[in-house]
């Protein structure tokens, strides 16, 4: 039955700002207020959106047989340190910090505490950093098991993941999910990989009745050294993006395609069957993005959704 | 100017290869620069010639090979007479 009157769902054409249609989702409980921009709760309806997007995209990807590998939201400091990831992003990332000292120093703490001073230089660097991405953990992984078999590797990922930007564009959080599939192997496997996931995204996307485009993109590369990375990304093709219209002027890119060609093998050691440093890329799903394009364009109650969208979803 | 941007691709090791072994035109990504080595050597090269590469250079054009580079920094001197 697809009975429900579509006063319901209020109108999702054109831009309404970001700042409004977060409020929208605090209005409508699918988001929660947590006092710091970027952090959210998320409701029932909306979780259960992310489990039957994942199962869709497990589905598309099911006859790939990837190997799944689930690593938590924090990762080793030394990791992010070799990883690179402070070259070219230092804006972004998180150190999890911990109180070492002693009672005189709880002491003082708690002085600092009480007087509404700044308590945080008491606290040290743990050896956690919080995740900035789903498959950064995976690379030392697969560097550590030896040359990979013949015709590569194929990983199912995903993790809540860091990145300090705080925003009211609720489709900018500072703690998000990313699920990720990652291709280790030869050029010709992984951009085929590639190749693959952008004809498959778009498709999926679709059938959840959203409008898409896939265009090409670079990453946010702090400064102008990152001016020239972001240009040298673009001029060789290394990233595409699938963008949705979600309450921006801009549309909002929701999964990515990146081709790292060597730069993880050769940085983790990673070699192909035959010992040539092993090529990668990956296709991410921004998994808090596509849920918000969906609540956006087919209203805030998921049982009013169009019932194609919700036969697709629910099956 | 060549000869002092060959000295400093030999001094910062920005390619894999003997700097000898390069003509003006040979392609430095294929020789060896990486993405993270480009930028080093495009601050490398703003200090020896006292410029600020402006935005629309930094590219990967730009920095191809000793003639390109040659070329933008003579054009960012003139610029500055």
């Amino acid at each position: 039955m697809d009975a429900a009157p579509q006063t319901a769902t209020p109108s999702a054409e054109g831009p309404i700002g970001a700042k409004a249609f977060l409020d929208q989702l605090f209005t409508a409980g699918v988001l929660t207020e947590t006092g710091v921009d970027g952090l959210y709760g998320r409701s029932g309806d909306f979780e259960e959106v992310i489990e039957r997007f994942e199962a869709l995209v497990t589905r598309y990807a099911g006859a790939d047989k990837a190997e799944r590998i689930h690593f938590p939201p924090g990762m080793p400091r030394p990791m992010l340190e070799k990883s690179g990831y402070l070259k070219s992003f230092p804006q972004l990332a998180g150190c999890v910090h911990s109180f070492m000292g002693g009672e005189a120093d709880h002491a003082r703490l708690l002085q600092m505490l009480a007087n509404g001073e700044d308590w945080t230089e008491l606290q040290q660097a743990t050896d956690v950093v919080l995740t900035p991405a789903a498959c950064y953990p995976l690379y030392p992984t697969v560097a550590k098991r030896g040359p990979m078999p013949e015709g590569g590797v194929l990983f199912d990922l995903k993790s809540y993941c860091f990145r300090h930007e705080p925003s009211q564009d609720p489709a900018r959080m500072q703690l998000f999910r990313m699920r990720e599939y990652v291709r280790i192997g030869s050029p010709e496997e992984v951009r085929a990989f590639r190749e693959s996931w952008l004809e498959r995204g778009p498709e999926l996307i679709r059938s959840l009745g959203l409008s898409c485009e896939i265009d090409l993109a670079n990453d946010p590369f702090f400064g102008r050294a990152g001016k020239m990375l972001a240009n040298n990304q673009r001029d060789q093709g290394l990233k595409f993006e699938l963008l949705i219209p979600v309450a921006n002027e801009k549309p909002t890119a929701c999964l990515s395609f990146n081709y790292h060609q060597d730069h993880f093998g050769t940085l983790w050691g990673i070699q192909q069957a035959d010992g040539a440093p092993a090529h990668s890329a990956c296709v991410g799903f921004g998994l808090e993005r596509v849920a918000l394009a969906l609540f956006r364009h087919h209203g805030m109650k998921v049982a009013d959704w169009p019932q194609s969208v919700r036969a697709v979803l629910w099956g | 100017m060549r000869d002092r941007i060959r000295k400093l691709i030999a001094e910062r090791k920005v390619v894999a290869v003997d700097v000898d072994t390069l003509t003006d035109t040979s392609d430095l990504y294929e020789a060896g620069l990486s993405s993270f080595a480009s930028i080093q050597f495009m601050l490398a090269l703003e200090d020896e010639f006292d410029i600020e590469f402006p935005e629309r250079m930094l590219t990967r054009k730009t920095f191809v090979s000793i003639e390109s580079i040659d070329r933008s920094i003579a054009e960012l001197i003139g610029e500055q007479v």
